[in-house]
């Protein structure tokens, strides 16, 4: 089979400068009507009255669907094809969660609702909370965190929330040094400073700098397991011990959750706080940046502090088993969000983990690390194991850094791999490893799309000796090639008024911005 | 349920490659101690159909809007949602895409965020949007965050009339970025007290927050408010209602430094609260505080125009510690919601819909102010498309007796400090009520006081 003919080719479509709905709109035009007014008009006073109306397109429903549907051909999704970016879990959504999801009982419900007119949804955020529970090892869960970087938050709010009743605060949360962005700027955020720990040779926590860091101002460690590296931190017991010995607290990023599920869980590692990516571990879609939703799961002792409110079974003796929300409590951190989480999500959620259940769970996992060893065996000669020694769990980290030689970055194999039809690798992340390809192909791959991609990479690997510029060139059969990212961040262009939308003219009129720190084709994408 | 598409065979070649023998050697390296020995406590997986029976169960255990006359908002609206807006934010291209980290195959996610943030400038007549944050409340969180970084200062002056859920999520943000927010008295009338001489905005404040309509429903005094709050040198930030701009004069005219609103009633099903969206606009000068996803226009290798991830030096995947926010994933797909139903609903449908609302809630105001034992709370104070009242009974069972009848109110809502002046019923009207169902639940809530 030769390579790129599993993930679905990614050619230019329509014209090369697109439309925008500034561009399309035309005086007098429109797609939406209501009903005539059936009352009486009511005057709004002057002193609160727009002036003039609001200059907004103006455009035709027919060509309002022709715009994003143009717009969505220029997009790839997992449904276009394999998308292995790790640490992101872009396995397979299902679509019966979105028929699921989109019934008016659980679509069409105000949030204000009263909790006798919500029974159902009452009911599915507690089980949901069971079951997450039940597979993190942990006592209750808060289902209100949106995201994950908002679950970190939320966990860390609740160790300052614990630490200060115990009358210590503490400073300090130490994070490894391959940790994602989201773990410092959430420890900022939440009043703590962020230390890190390194790696050894092996690609594990330091044990030895574990030791020397972990003080009495130390409120907490935070943690994946398996790490950013893809591996397994088999000292674990020991880790959380040293963190538990010297009064802190353990907290268990879950970005890798999928790799344990069913065979492991970070209750029974020591952890103290879980937070779960729906949209990585439970398949809930992406949305192209979110929604997400970031449950956060805590051992007993934590329990007063997790947000309010939380679901509970009323009491029988108040005459029946029904749900209702719980507010009073007063230990709590208070409100994360808005409203009770990002519920559309959840239903999502609850739809994979009950469609699932205990033997499917266990089969994700197993699946998900199987696929990721077969790939890893069949890549590793041309792009090496950052830990060779090291068995990778659910996704691995490979360097293309014996490219270099031919001139040839990981951000060129990952353009070059965009012509051969597939979405490429997480690139330049995890920081601490020099062109950085961290490849996670999830459980929902096949063994041929594995051996396409794997050809597919062979392939890159034998043109950047041959034709390094093939690679450097790349991509070519995109709707736009390699953008000037150093230019964006330069001249501002960040609304259709700033000089931007095909309607703008090609040069002058964006905001000239000061010089700034961001370089073109650097960025760690995690 | 089960995606894997692995046979048999498959997974004994694949362990052949790998020089297994079982799967469970792929899991040798956990230690036993921490191993799960049993199976997880969850029931054994489902059919799809068994899936949808249960969930069918569970949502007919829910009473929803398309059952109860839909007169509740306190946050929510419901908006008519028009079949564009799914059908095309539905399309799988976008909606099982992650964040756009490879431009070239994203221009469809990128270019839609670009056209939301010029349509969220458009509305709210200021210079810069991100992608989306998470909702309503978080978006002020991140206001406030800005704000403080911008003034240098510490204190933050919320109004009493913004919403109470918005209070309560800043005090919990609060508490790890070390402020607390402290009360702008509201007056009698249900708007924020705009005595000129305003001692409270000290030199120590660096952010004013007013919800404009409040919590109530009523208009502010923004135009004031923001003035002695720029007096002061703070920067001034509103909450405010999308669907409002038609009709209403819009932040950055009004003297808004940050804007921020729930994004829900464009497009986004009400869902029991979410995914909605957190909405954020600011002026030039904060461009480089803003938190989260910017997308930006440029050009590829060749000059074609195309859209990229912009001013990343602010965000924690570069920044890490020092950025400007945590956030990561946003609302992107609610996003792109808001920009289809904004093209849809263009400027003379955002007029007319305001219009309708207003006018509306007026009509619907002056009926219900006409039963005994139903008084408005705030007759003398303006407001747009959603009001309080009082009510003789109290106002759960008023609510209760309602949705007996097959109508949802509220929500219940304390006035003053801890509730000092009493608890009332929000009632909100949106274009979708026509005069016959204003009518019917004008005669169901003169029967639910009773």
């Amino acid at each position: 089979m030769s390579a790129g003919a599993v993930g679905a080719p990614v050619r230019r479509t329509g014209p090369p400068v697109p439309s925008t709905l500034r561009s399309l709109s035309r005086p007098g035009r429109r797609a939406s009507m209501l009903p005539p007014l059936d009352v009486p008009e009511a005057e709004i006073t002057p002193d609160h009255r727009r002036s003039g109306s609001v200059d907004l397109p103006e455009v035709a429903e027919r060509d309002l669907v022709s715009h994003f549907t143009r717009l969505s051909q220029r997009n790839y999704g997992v449904d276009t094809g394999f998308y292995p970016l790790g640490s992101c879990s872009m396995k397979y959504n299902p679509k019966v969660a979105e028929q699921v999801a989109a019934l008016p009982g659980m679509q069409r419900l105000h949030p204000w609702q009263p909790d006798s007119t919500i029974q159902g949804a009452l009911e599915l955020l507690w089980r949901l909370e069971r079951a997450l529970c039940e597979i993190t090892g942990m006592h209750r869960a808060t289902l209100q965190p949106p995201a994950g970087a908002s679950g970190e938050l939320t966990g860390l709010l609740i160790m300052r929330a614990y630490h200060t009743k115990q009358g210590d605060p503490r400073t300090k949360i130490l994070i490894p040094d391959a940790a994602h962005g989201t773990n410092p700027a959430s420890v900022t955020l939440s009043g703590y400073t962020p230390v890190k720990v390194p790696a050894d040779g092996r690609g594990l926590v330091d044990l030895e700098a574990l030791h020397r860091l972990t003080d009495d101002q130390v409120a907490g460690l935070m943690l994946t397991n398996p790490n950013t590296l893809g591996l397994f931190e088999v000292d674990i017991a020991d880790i959380t011990k040293t963190v538990h010995d010297a009064g802190g607290l353990v907290y268990y990023d879950g970005a890798n959750l999928n790799a344990v599920l069913g065979k492991a869980r970070p209750g029974d590692m020591g952890f103290d706080i879980v937070h779960i990516n729906t949209h990585k571990t439970f398949a809930t879609p992406h949305g192209g940046g979110g929604p997400g939703a970031g449950p956060v799961a805590v051992v007993e002792r934590l329990e007063p502090f997790l947000p309010a409110p939380l679901v509970k079974q009323a009491d029988e003796s108040d005459g029946g088993r029904g749900f209702e929300w719980d507010r009073d409590r007063p230990d709590a951190i208070g409100r994360v969000h808005g409203w009770n989480g990002n519920f559309g999500i959840l239903v999502r959620a609850y739809a994979y983990v009950f469609g699932h259940g205990r033997d499917g769970l266990k089969e994700v996992g197993e699946r998900a690390v199987l696929n990721a060893n077969y790939l890893a065996a069949l890549v590793r000669d041309a792009y090496p194991l950052a830990y060779p020694d090291g068995r990778p769990m659910h996704e691995f980290v490979s360097t293309a850094k014996p490219l270099r030689r031919h001139g040839v970055r990981a951000m060129d194999v990952a353009k070059r791999l965009i012509d051969l039809g597939f979405h490429p690798s997480t690139v330049y992340f995890p920081l601490v490893v020099e062109e950085a390809m961290m490849v996670e192909p999830t459980e929902t791959e096949s063994k041929e799309t594995l051996d396409a991609f794997a050809e597919a990479m062979s392939q890159v690997a034998r043109e950047a000796e041959q034709d390094p510029d093939l690679l450097h060139e790349a991509p070519v059969t995109t709707p736009v090639r390699r953008l000037d990212e150093a230019r964006a961040a330069r001249d501002l262009r960040l609304t259709w008024s700033m000089g931007g939308g095909a309607a703008g003219s090609k040069a002058g009129a964006g905001v000239v911005a000061e010089p700034s720190a961001d370089a073109a084709g650097e960025q760690p994408t995690a | 349920m089960q995606f894997a598409p692995h046979t048999d065979d498959d997974v004994r070649e694949m362990l052949a490659v790998l020089g297994m023998s079982s799967v469970a050697e792929l899991f040798d390296q956990i230690p036993e101690d921490v191993r799960l020995g049993r199976d997880l406590d969850i029931p054994l997986g489902l059919s799809e159909m068994e899936l949808v029976a249960d969930l069918r169960g569970l949502a007919a255990r829910n009473r929803h809007t398309d059952d109860l006359v839909c007169f509740a908002g306190g946050g929510a609206y419901d908006h008519y949602v028009p079949a564009v807006v799914w059908a095309l934010a539905g399309r799988s291209e976008l909606y099982t895409s992650y964040t756009p980290y490879q431009p070239e195959v994203s221009q469809g996610i990128l270019q839609a965020l670009f056209e939301y943030q010029s349509l969220i400038c458009d509305l709210t007549s200021l210079d810069v949007s991100n992608a989306s944050l998470y909702d309503g409340a978080t978006a002020l969180v991140e206001a406030v965050n800005m704000a403080r970084h911008a003034t240098r200062r510490s204190r933050v002056l919320v109004s009493e009339t913004v919403d109470p859920r918005y209070w309560a999520t800043l005090r919990t943000y609060g508490r790890g970025t070390g402020y607390q927010p402290e009360p702008l008295l509201a007056d009698v009338a249900g708007g924020t007290s705009s005595n000129p001489s305003r001692p409270e905005i000290g030199d120590d404040v660096a952010a004013v927050v007013i919800q404009h309509p409040n919590v109530f429903g009523n208009l502010e005094p923004a135009r004031e408010l923001f003035d002695a709050a720029h007096a002061a040198g703070a920067r001034t930030i509103q909450v405010f209602d999308p669907l409002s701009l038609g009709v209403l004069a819009p932040p950055g005219d009004l003297g808004a430094d940050i804007a921020v609103a729930e994004g829900q009633p464009l497009g986004n099903h009400l869902a029991y609260g979410g995914p909605y969206l957190g909405i954020i606009a600011a002026r030039m000068q904060d461009v480089r505080r803003m938190p989260g996803r910017i997308a930006g226009e440029t050009v590829d290798v060749d000059g074609t125009t195309g859209y990229v991830l912009t001013l990343q030096a602010r965000e924690q995947h570069i920044r890490r510690e020092k950025a400007t926010s945590n956030i990561c994933t946003n609302q992107t797909l609610m996003a792109v919601a808001a920009t289809i139903y904004l093209g849809w609903l263009g400027p003379k449908g955002l007029e007319e819909l305001g219009r309708q609302s207003h006018a509306k809630a007026a009509y619907a105001a002056e009926r219900l102010s006409s039963l005994s034992g139903v008084d408005l709370a705030f007759p003398d104070t303006p407001f747009f498309k959603e009001f309080a009242v009082r009510t003789e009974r109290e106002p759960d069972a008023v609510q209760r007796g309602l949705i007996d009848a097959g109508y949802l109110a509220g929500p219940v809502c304390e006035v003053g400090p801890q509730g000092r002046d009493g608890r009332v019923l929000l009632v909100a009207v949106t274009e979708r009520r026509t005069r016959e169902e204003i009518d019917a639940f004008v005669k169901a809530f003169e029967e639910a006081c009773s």
